[in-house]
């Protein structure tokens, strides 16, 4: 029994995660219909951030996390000039099999400027601890601390995300595009500034999913972006894409179908279940769980 | 008068439901073969719902479709054209990076029985048919005055050739029944003249029936034989055109009480 | 249509690519032990032939049907796998002792032929999804499928992550199986330009007929081409499976190449140009719906990429633009961007080469260009 608390605390937290990453690709595709292949490489530019920051806040004695500040930072600056200098001019020239392929484009670039820079390198590097060691106990189940901050957090962000848009004044400017960019503009929204505000608030959430990543497995490296952030994008899809409760469902259940899987099956198969889920459930329910079906109007 | 025959278009009892709207209900209609019939309703009435059920875009939650008396039930849209009902769009759908003829080519897609076999290796059986097809389009683009521009890409011709071409691309499906959704809709007074001139030729060329979809009141009292109306998913009224103009019913459907 | 002209066309065609042939064949016979030829040109066009046929396959459902599909590669893995798992099982079993054996033509042959079969019936499965999702969810059920065809192939025991890589299977593999090394490469060439004109005229004869013509019209609008009376779901269907057939032969092609299979190659990314996403990229830069330009792409990819490795040119040039070639897939990228940026419709556009009509093709786009320019400099003038 201690075995299924655990594997579920486990689940939860790596949901969690990839719950954070998937609210960047759903507010994004939200907005303007577009894979951001390159949301995974943000992860990466937080995680360094993270790692070349924290010798700097520890001397001037605040806790390692603290550097999550300049990650959300640069991470915003980051996912900004993407959409300002790649995406925005692709929108206006192309097709969205273009804007897609600028996407992968951007992913391949990050990445490889990344390990052209030369303190970065190809070689992963590792980060310090950033939570406090230990834990607290249950009976036979141990909750680490940083599990308990990475959940804590993880559900007040959301929960903030989650009444900005509903009840701010940019927030209701933000659905108001992703609904409709035309009817936006006419009601004296600025789209551009909407949509690089999208992208800001985005790849701010990518910076803070690098800390939770990083407190649990302190690696970095250029590439780590690539399978955490598509499975992040199937979590988005799976709970239903551009709809952030469904994001937030979506991680919760790929990060249990994998912890699951990989303690009772097999940690080599883990990837195959994630995938084969989506498909049964895009296959039942195209629009994701969450996601409403819109039929072509003839 | 229409004597005894059966009808090529007939609904019985024909409905459809979404959530808990009755977008149709109770729709009846005879269509005989040759005939030209109207139908009109106010915006929102469920006309183009109705085209969408006549054609299996969407599955009726009550009622039939029947083509020359055969049930239609459950057969998919592409079935239903290859049983003979043809229809075009209230906005325009053409494929639009294909040339004119190859966009009347598609739809003699049943005409072509050659597999794959033929296709890859070039057999004498895909040069027969395909050049019999492209032959039909060819003179179906003459008949619809279209053979200037054949291939020229489609999204390049003007709206109103637009409009020609996919009644052009209706009629390659061999239909018994067409079915013309607001064919004159954002059309000028030229261009609805040269359309109507279009469909009198086709009738008069293919004899086939038509049930036509128009908000233009004055085109659809000069064209149509018949007329039904419809609001809120539901006949109001049904006749020659004489008796439509001075129905009660009509007049406050459109006008407002 | 012209009948005449179209026959006269093919008529030409099949002349000039049988002296190609020949010729090829000639040349292959006098340079066949120099080193430059045996070492770099052969091997250079085998890596052609597959990538060629790999990304016109993915043509027919990116360019022609419009359906974006993310995980190509795994069918081409899934073809690599066959076809070196069934040429090493008749080694075993006695069925033919090594390359100069005759039976092995005859094996080679239905390699091929198992690797396209097999791809294809799994391309069906994906086409069952793809009969209700479309663009952004079908890319990522495709996405799914491919990382799920690897992550099986993987876990099977007798392939694994490195099972044809390593040990006895792979020596035997270039011993005896589908593995060539470059003595057999110059040997086989034939096999191998044969195998790719022939999948390239067969998609291209795919596309120049009813199912071309079909697929192009689900492309561009799906509700009216089934109001057309075309059986979308079918012609859907079809299609992966057909474009499914030619990655399935473009694996066994790569299985021959490279000898050392390992799934890593077959990934959605990874670090070389091999993967699902640099397919797209090819079939994207080449002109999605011209199976010339995926040809050419493919091509042109693969010479840059060799170059950027290779070229004695690289070495010319100042350290610190050097530098950047350290990093071959961060000029890929750039240049990506800027080509989308420039010419969003890739290379090619629609346009097929055509022997037959280069001329009159060539004169065209050159009056095109003037026309253009004309306006330009009309608009500066008014302006």
């Amino acid at each position: 029994m201690s075995t299924f608390f655990q594997t579920l605390i486990v689940g939860l937290r790596l949901g969690s995660i990839y719950a954070l990453i998937a609210l960047g690709y759903t507010m994004v595709y939200g907005i303007i219909r577009l894979i951001n292949f390159a949301h995974g490489d943000f992860i990466m530019v937080g995680g360094y951030t993270v790692i070349f920051t924290i010798p700097l806040v520890l001397r001037l004695g605040a806790p390692a996390w603290v550097s999550v500040l300049a990650a959300v930072v640069v991470c915003a600056l980051v996912g900004m000039s993407t959409e300002l200098i790649a995406y925005r001019p692709v929108r206006k020239k192309g097709t969205n099999m273009t804007a897609l392929i600028t996407a992968i484009a951007m992913s391949l670039f990050l990445e490889n400027l990344a390990q052209a820079i030369p303190v970065i390198g190809p070689n992963p590097k590792v980060s310090t601890q950033i939570f406090r060691a230990g834990g607290i106990r249950f009976g036979t189940v141990t909750m680490e601390y940083t599990t308990i901050f990475t959940l804590i957090i993880s559900a007040v962000i959301m929960l903030v995300l989650y009444t900005f848009t509903q009840k701010t004044r940019l927030g209701r400017a933000m659905r108001c595009v992703s609904e409709d960019k035309a009817a936006a503009t006419l009601m004296g929204i600025n789209v551009n500034h909407t949509i690089l505000l999208t992208f800001g608030i985005g790849s701010a959430l990518a910076a803070v999913a690098a800390l939770m990543y990083l407190a649990q497995y302190p690696k970095v490296y250029t590439t780590m972006g690539g399978l955490l952030g598509l499975k992040a994008f199937v979590s988005a899809v799976l709970g239903g894409i551009g709809i952030i409760p469904g994001a937030m469902l979506g991680g919760i259940v790929i990060g249990l179908v994998e912890s699951f899987t990989t303690s009772y099956i097999s940690s080599s198969m883990a990837d195959t279940f994630v995938f084969l889920i989506l498909i049964i459930v895009l296959v039942i329910k195209p629009a994701g769980i969450l996601g409403k079906n819109v039929g072509e109007k003839v | 008068m229409v004597e005894k025959k059966t009808p090529v278009l007939e609904t019985r009892k024909l409905g459809v439901t979404f959530g808990g709207l009755r977008a149709v209900s109770n729709f009846n209609i005879q269509i005989y073969p040759g005939e030209l019939v109207g139908l009109i309703g106010p915006n929102g009435a469920g006309k183009t719902s109705v085209f969408n059920l006549l054609t299996g875009v969407y599955s009726p939650t009550e009622g039939t479709v029947l083509l020359d008396g055969v049930p239609l039930n459950g057969k998919k849209t592409h079935q239903f054209v290859q049983a003979g009902i043809a229809r075009t769009f209230q906005n325009i759908r053409l494929f639009k990076e294909m040339t004119v003829l190859e966009n009347v080519m598609v739809a003699c897609t049943k005409d072509l029985s050659y597999g794959l076999f033929s296709a890859s290796f070039r057999t004498p059986k895909y040069w027969q048919q395909e050049q019999k097809v492209a032959e039909k389009s060819i003179r179906l683009l003459e008949i619809c005055g279209l053979s200037d521009v054949a291939g020229l890409p489609a999204a390049s011709l003007p709206y109103g050739r637009q409009r020609k071409l996919e009644i052009a691309r209706a009629l390659a499906t061999d239909m018994k029944v067409l079915l013309l959704d607001e064919p004159a809709a954002g059309m000028n007074p030229t261009e609805t003249a040269e359309l109507l001139a279009c469909i009198q030729v086709i009738r008069k060329t293919f004899g086939i029936a038509i049930l036509l979809i128009e908000h233009d009141m004055s085109l659809v009292m000069n064209i149509c034989e018949r007329i039904q109306v419809i609001d809120y998913g539901q006949t109001i009224a049904s006749g020659s055109p004489e008796e439509i103009a001075t129905n009660k019913r009509v007049i406050a459907a459109y006008l407002g009480e | 249509m012209n009948l005449k002209k179209t026959s006269n066309g093919y008529l030409l065609n099949t002349v000039v690519i049988v002296l190609l042939f020949t010729a090829f064949q000639i040349l292959t016979k006098v340079k066949g032990s120099d080193g430059s030829f045996k070492l770099v040109l052969v091997p250079s066009l085998w890596q052609c032939c597959y990538l060629m046929v790999l990304a016109c396959s993915l043509n027919l459902v990116l360019g022609f049907m419009g359906q974006l599909s993310l995980g190509h590669c795994g069918f081409m893995a899934v073809g690599a796998y066959t076809a070196a798992l069934l040429s090493l099982a008749c080694e075993r079993s006695g069925f033919f002792t090594g390359k100069s054996d005759p039976m092995f033509l005859l094996v080679m042959i239905a390699s091929f032929l198992a690797a396209g079969t097999l791809s294809a019936l799994l391309s069906l499965l994906v086409g069952i999804p793809a009969l209700r999702l479309k663009g952004d969810y079908l890319a990522i059920i495709t996405l799914g499928f491919g990382m799920i065809i690897v992550n099986i192939i993987n876990n099977l025991p007798f392939c694994g992550q490195d099972g044809l890589a390593l040990g006895s299977a792979a020596a035997s593999l270039y011993k005896n199986g589908l593995g060539f090394g470059s003595k057999a490469k110059v040997q086989f060439l034939w096999f191998a330009l044969i195998v790719t004109i022939l999948s390239l005229t067969l998609m291209f004869m795919f596309v120049r007929s009813k199912y071309g013509r079909a697929i192009r019209a689900i492309r561009d609008d799906e509700i009216a081409a089934s109001a057309s009376g075309v059986n979308v779901a079918g012609f859907k269907v079809l299609t992966f499976a057909y474009s499914g057939f030619f990655a399935g032969i473009a694996g066994a092609l790569y299985a021959c190449t490279n000898a050392t299979l390992s799934t890593s190659s077959f990934a959605f990314t990874n670090g070389g140009i091999l993967n699902s996403t640099f397919v797209v990229v090819m079939v994207v830069l080449g002109g999605m719906g011209s199976l010339t330009g995926s040809a050419v792409a493919a091509a042109i990819m693969f010479f840059v990429n060799y170059q950027i490795k290779n070229g004695t040119w690289v070495d010319l040039l100042p350290s610190s633009v050097k530098g950047i070639f350290e990093y071959p897939m961060l000029v890929y990228a750039l240049v990506l961007i800027v080509v989308i940026l420039f010419r969003p419709k890739g290379i090619f556009g629609s346009y097929e080469f055509s022997l037959q009509n280069l001329i009159p093709d060539l004169r065209r786009a050159a009056a095109q260009r003037k026309a253009a320019r004309q306006e330009r400099k009309e608009a500066r003038a008014n302006g």
